[in-house]
């Protein structure tokens, strides 16, 4: 087992004894890059896909075909096409996701930026082209406002694919919420009815609110969790409407966080890692005491699960692609804080263990079983 | 001509800091650098021909803006990063 850790100043690969009880570091990769997320192609076991950019640098892709020891940078990263007007043109920022393709396309992958922009390769990586569909999508600039933005810049910040039928996707964008396309990316539509979004004057609208993170279960994917800036949901399609689940939360913790993950094989269990969103949203653990909460109804109770982490005094915020799940059994879930501390949870996330400290900030952790 | 790179670009360049290329603007003399070292020129230069936001090229000592900036055979390049701190 691995576990690919992403960083605002490099990666680092940690690898897992067969019980995920003792792990061994490899890194930095790449120091200094701003890694947002680094990915294992599940379908070769080897590959390994890293968004990076630099505080000077524009954004690319690193790539390794040997698990971490070289890497070779794509010949042509995500771009947005050249208009004549430069000064109205996108750039990409930086690469924020990266999705393999299902098993059936292999060397597709899927990458998603800031400014939201969403990009394909069919070559594995090493050539990036704009997928017109959302990119020249006549409702872009309703769908991603020139004036909107994360503190990191607009995102799209998230891909999904149906492993039962790959031109079903689903994406997550800070600026419109979630979208999905029936047709390989070609068409889309807002998928957002239920959501709430405090931040504008409209509280419902069709499209407009931030969607965090989506965790799509493996084998009932016609269940979505979101976690949104607003609040934990559940969809179960093919409805259109979207319940807040996490208003069963407790009320003291309530339901603000970045990540949500789902069990690989229980669609009924999930976890989020909350965070303070009261007063000027502070987003780190409510109380300063860090808790994961499992619920195992699909969202209709939620237990707490603090064993191991700090009693009090624990400040931890987890971005969206630092709180993860493997598909082991039994699961074991990770995540990674901005203090650049490395957690592990057992038992199902029941009890949790630091594996590592003193990382720069924790962009993504990623589990990953190279064969 | 002389063209000088930040530590940030000398992966590119086998740690060299002065390299040379090619170019009658500062446009060609970018896409020449970018044959020369494959992958340099998109991590400066943006997909619109725009300098990005936390580097400068100087071209003899005079900040350029433009990408067609016209070069001389003796000119100098340099390519700086410019204020990205944290």
């Amino acid at each position: 087992m691995l576990l690919l850790v992403g960083t605002r100043k490099g990666a680092w690969i940690f690898q897992g004894d067969r019980a995920r009880r003792a792990w061994r570091v490899d890194g930095p990769h790449l120091l200094g890059q701003v890694v947002n997320h680094l990915v294992m192609d599940p379908r070769d076991g080897r590959t390994l896909l890293m968004a990076a950019r630099t505080g000077h640098l524009g954004p690319t892709i690193f790539r390794s075909t040997d698990l971490g020891h070289t890497w070779t940078e794509a010949t042509r990263p995500p771009a947005f096409p050249k208009v004549s007007d430069a000064d109205g043109g996108r750039a990409v920022s930086h690469t924020f996701w990266l999705e393999p393709g299902a098993a059936s396309e292999p060397g597709v992958w899927w990458a998603g930026s800031s400014p939201p922009g969403l990009f394909r390769s069919e070559d594995g990586g090493v050539t990036w082209q704009s997928v017109a569909g959302w990119n020249d999508n006549p409702m872009y600039s309703k769908w991603v406002p020139a004036d909107s933005g994360t503190p990191d810049g607009p995102l799209l910040n998230q891909i999904a694919i149906d492993p039962r039928d790959t031109r079903h996707m689903y994406v997550a964008t800070s600026t419109g919420g979630v979208f999905e396309s029936s047709d390989g990316a070609a068409t889309w539509r807002p998928l957002n009815r239920g959501v709430e979004a405090i931040f504008l004057p409209d509280p419902y609208p069709e499209y407009g609110q931030d969607a965090h993170y989506l965790a799509v279960p493996r084998l009932r994917p016609d269940r979505i969790y979101q976690q949104n800036h607003c609040g934990i949901y559940r969809i179960d399609r093919p409805s259109e409407v979207w319940e807040r689940i996490g208003l069963n939360m407790p009320a003291e913790v309530g339901d603000i966080g970045f990540s949500i993950v789902a069990h690989p094989r229980d669609a009924d269990s999930a976890w989020v890692f909350p965070m303070d969103g009261s007063d000027v949203w502070p987003r780190t653990s409510p109380g300063g005491r860090p808790a994961v909460y499992r619920t195992r109804d699909a969202g209709e109770s939620w237990e707490r699960h603090d064993n191991g982490f700090p009693r009090d005094q624990g400040w931890f915020t987890v971005k969206r692609q630092a709180f993860a799940i493997d598909d082991q059994d039994p699961v074991g879930l990770y995540l990674g804080t901005t203090g650049g501390e490395l957690w592990t949870g057992s038992d199902e996330g029941a009890s949790w263990r630091q594996i590592a400290a003193h990382l720069p900030e924790i962009y993504s952790v990623v589990p990953a079983m190279p064969s | 001509m002389r063209v000088r790179l930040p530590t940030m670009l000398r992966s590119y360049s086998g740690g060299d800091a002065e390299v040379e290329a090619q170019g009658a603007t500062l446009a060609d003399l970018l896409l020449d650098l970018d044959r020369r070292f494959p992958g340099i020129r998109f991590r400066i230069i943006d997909e619109q021909e725009r300098v990005r936001p936390h580097v400068r090229i100087f071209v003899d000592a005079e900040i350029a803006r433009e990408l067609s900036v016209p070069l001389a055979a003796d000119s100098v390049v340099q390519v700086v990063g410019a204020l990205s701190g944290g």
